[in-house]
């Protein structure tokens, strides 16, 4: 057991310190023109048991960029988020293939942790799920775990500030988490993933449990979010998609019963006002969905 | 207009339904399912009422101060300090959970967070056939082979009527209720909460002992209060394998009786009705009562107050 700890420890300064050389390329080319790349997905497939649920997705998602995932329902959109930080393969029976890479990793190569794995690449859910623990520890637990050293007290603060949630909370960190609405749930859950310095967010339909001004406080999240980390966001909302995105990929099902696939990737103004394809076009013109 | 159209396709003749038999069977059936619930709580209120009346009849020879001050139970002499029947029930209980909470929580965390499916598809009835084994069982297996086990490896003055041995028993009687209780409660957290712990790098002994667990907390600690009752009113294996000693302060090695184990001797012994002895097993039956009541209430009170709404 000890050994083992270490090992992770180990592994995840690594991953600081390399992430310490990264940043500040990342940070000075990205105001340029965004041409840095984030993740690099390539033939990937994601299955159920035998089912194949998705498949032949490859796509560069661009760094410090908000990428939207839109698309009917289940045509996978949300698996293939979960396999960008190995959260499918938690379904028993769920297994993924191709290539993701983080950087120099390949996320599913052999040698590759999915503990680590999923640090750098953080996730906030459709559902806020907030731990059964105070607003604070909320925060703090996964920089915990993660081996965080620093300033704990100002890591929750500076986190909460980065989610808009500091000034409705400050007064009552030690209240537990579920006292909270649904909006500052949810924005808790994204204090919580920010608060392990991810360089990757993935958000799985975050808004869709939200009444309209929590989404209104989730959405301003994300843009100043984008300044610092690369967001990947599924959702069913196209108007949300055409607000917040840089680039959209349109996920879509021939057939019923068969796989999904990546449609058309494109930046967001291109995919919203003229689309190659015309099942995409529909989409976004609201014909059917 | 429409509804006419209807009205007049269905013919009156056709239709037979019998209102006000129908009326009278719901009547009836309802008579029997409100009989039936009350059959329980008047049992209840019955047997509490006779304790509790015997217990009054007790406490008008002896007082009850001295019953819950003293420290020398002995009927025979006159006296009636009850204290070393709770100390024997106390020791053998706290031992019982010493077993029983460690065991049937990692029993219960395994099968929930690490079996396969299909082995916790049959390790969890397997565990629950543990709790059928019939208590008289347990008993004799404590009195034949765990005493004479520890007598002959690392305890060689223990007595043959022991609380260790009967304690340990009972805490491997209770396992199955700690385990399979806390299993349900631990399975019932939902998903999210785990893969928002994976999503921020956790392992999976992260996520199980400090995300899962603190979560399932409420029904964990009502599985621990459930084995707890059972163990304060278990009977028989105290009774075979911890003796008939009244014994307060003693060293678990040593002979000692629980309340339960008293009631049996009176009960099954020679003392006559209506004598003082034999209202003692009323008092002693009321104190017992009162205990697992305040247990009860405290794991009502603490399941309630420490529920998670997900």
């Amino acid at each position: 057991m000890e050994t083992k700890k270490t090992r992770e420890g180990r592994g995840v300064s690594e991953v600081s310190d390399e992430r310490r050389e990264v940043r500040p390329e990342t940070g000075g080319a990205a105001p340029g023109g965004g041409s840095t790349l984030g993740m690099k997905i390539e033939n990937l497939a994601a299955f159920y048991g035998s089912f194949r649920a998705v498949t032949d997705i490859s796509m560069d998602i661009q760094a410090n960029k908000v990428t939207a995932l839109i698309g009917p329902s289940g045509c996978g959109k949300s698996t293939f988020i979960r396999c960008l930080n190995r959260m499918h393969e938690v379904i028993p029976g769920a297994r993924a293939e191709g290539k993701v890479a983080l950087g120099e990793q390949d996320i599913y190569a052999k040698n590759s942790d999915p503990v680590v794995i999923r640090r750098r690449v953080g996730m906030v859910f459709q559902k806020p799920n907030p731990f059964s623990k105070s607003i604070y520890d909320n925060v703090a637990w996964g920089a915990k775990i993660n081996g965080f050293r620093g300033n704990v007290d100002e890591l929750v603060e500076r986190s909460l500030r980065q989610a808009a949630l500091w000034d409705e909370v400050k007064d009552r960190l030690k209240e537990s988490g579920f006292g909270l609405s649904g909006g500052q749930q949810q924005r808790l859950c994204i204090a919580r993933t920010l608060a392990v310095e991810p360089e990757v967010i993935l958000m799985d339909e975050p808004a869709s449990a939200l009444d309209p001004v929590s989404t209104q406080k989730i959405e301003d999240t994300m843009s100043e979010l984008k300044k610092s980390y690369t967001v990947v966001i599924v959702t069913h909302n196209m108007q949300q998609a055409a607000r917040i995105s840089d680039y959209t990929g349109f996920f879509y099902i021939e057939n019923m019963g068969d796989p999904g696939h990546l449609w058309e990737f494109d930046e967001t103004e291109k995919i919203f006002s003229n689309p190659d394809r015309k099942e995409t076009e529909d989409y976004v013109t609201g014909r059917f969905g | 207009m429409a509804v006419e159209t209807q009205g007049a396709r269905s013919r009156e003749g056709d239709w037979h339904r019998n209102s006000r038999a129908r009326q009278a069977r719901e009547r009836i059936i309802k008579f029997l399912l409100t009989a039936c619930a009350y059959v329980s709580i008047f049992t209840t209120i019955g047997i509490v009422v006779v304790l509790f009346e015997e217990t009054l009849r007790f406490f008008l020879d002896v007082s009850i101060v001295e019953f819950l001050t003293t420290t020398r139970w002995a009927p025979q002499q006159g006296d009636f300090g009850v204290l070393p029947l709770v100390y024997g029930t106390l020791m053998a209980t706290f031992i019982a959970i010493a077993v029983a909470l460690p065991v049937g929580l990692l029993t219960a965390i395994y099968l929930s967070e690490y079996a396969p499916k299909r082995l916790r598809r049959w390790l969890k009835p397997a565990l629950e056939i543990l709790a059928g084994v019939p208590t008289v069982v347990y008993g004799y297996f404590a009195l034949t082979f765990i005493t004479p086990f520890f007598r002959d490896s690392v305890l060689p003055g223990i007595g043959s009527f022991n609380a260790l041995a009967a304690g340990l028993i009972m805490g491997v009687m209770i396992i199955p209720t700690v385990a399979s209780v806390s299993e349900d409660a631990i399975y019932a957290v939902p998903r999210s909460l785990r893969e928002g712990a994976y999503a921020l790098g956790a392992t999976k002994r992260e996520t199980a002992t400090k995300i899962v667990v603190p979560a399932a907390l409420s029904g964990i600690v009502a599985a621990v209060i459930l084995g707890i009752s059972r163990a304060i009113g278990e009977t028989m294996i105290v009774t075979i394998a911890m003796g008939s000693q009244p014994n307060f302060g003693g060293s678990p090695t040593e002979s000692m009786q629980a309340m339960t184990a008293y009631i049996v001797q009176v009960v099954g012994g020679e003392t006559p009705r209506g004598s003082i002895t034999f209202e003692s097993i009323f008092a002693v039956g009321s104190a017992l009562f009162l205990m697992t009541l305040a247990l009860n209430l405290a794991s009502y009170w603490f399941v309630r107050r420490f529920r998670e709404i997900y």
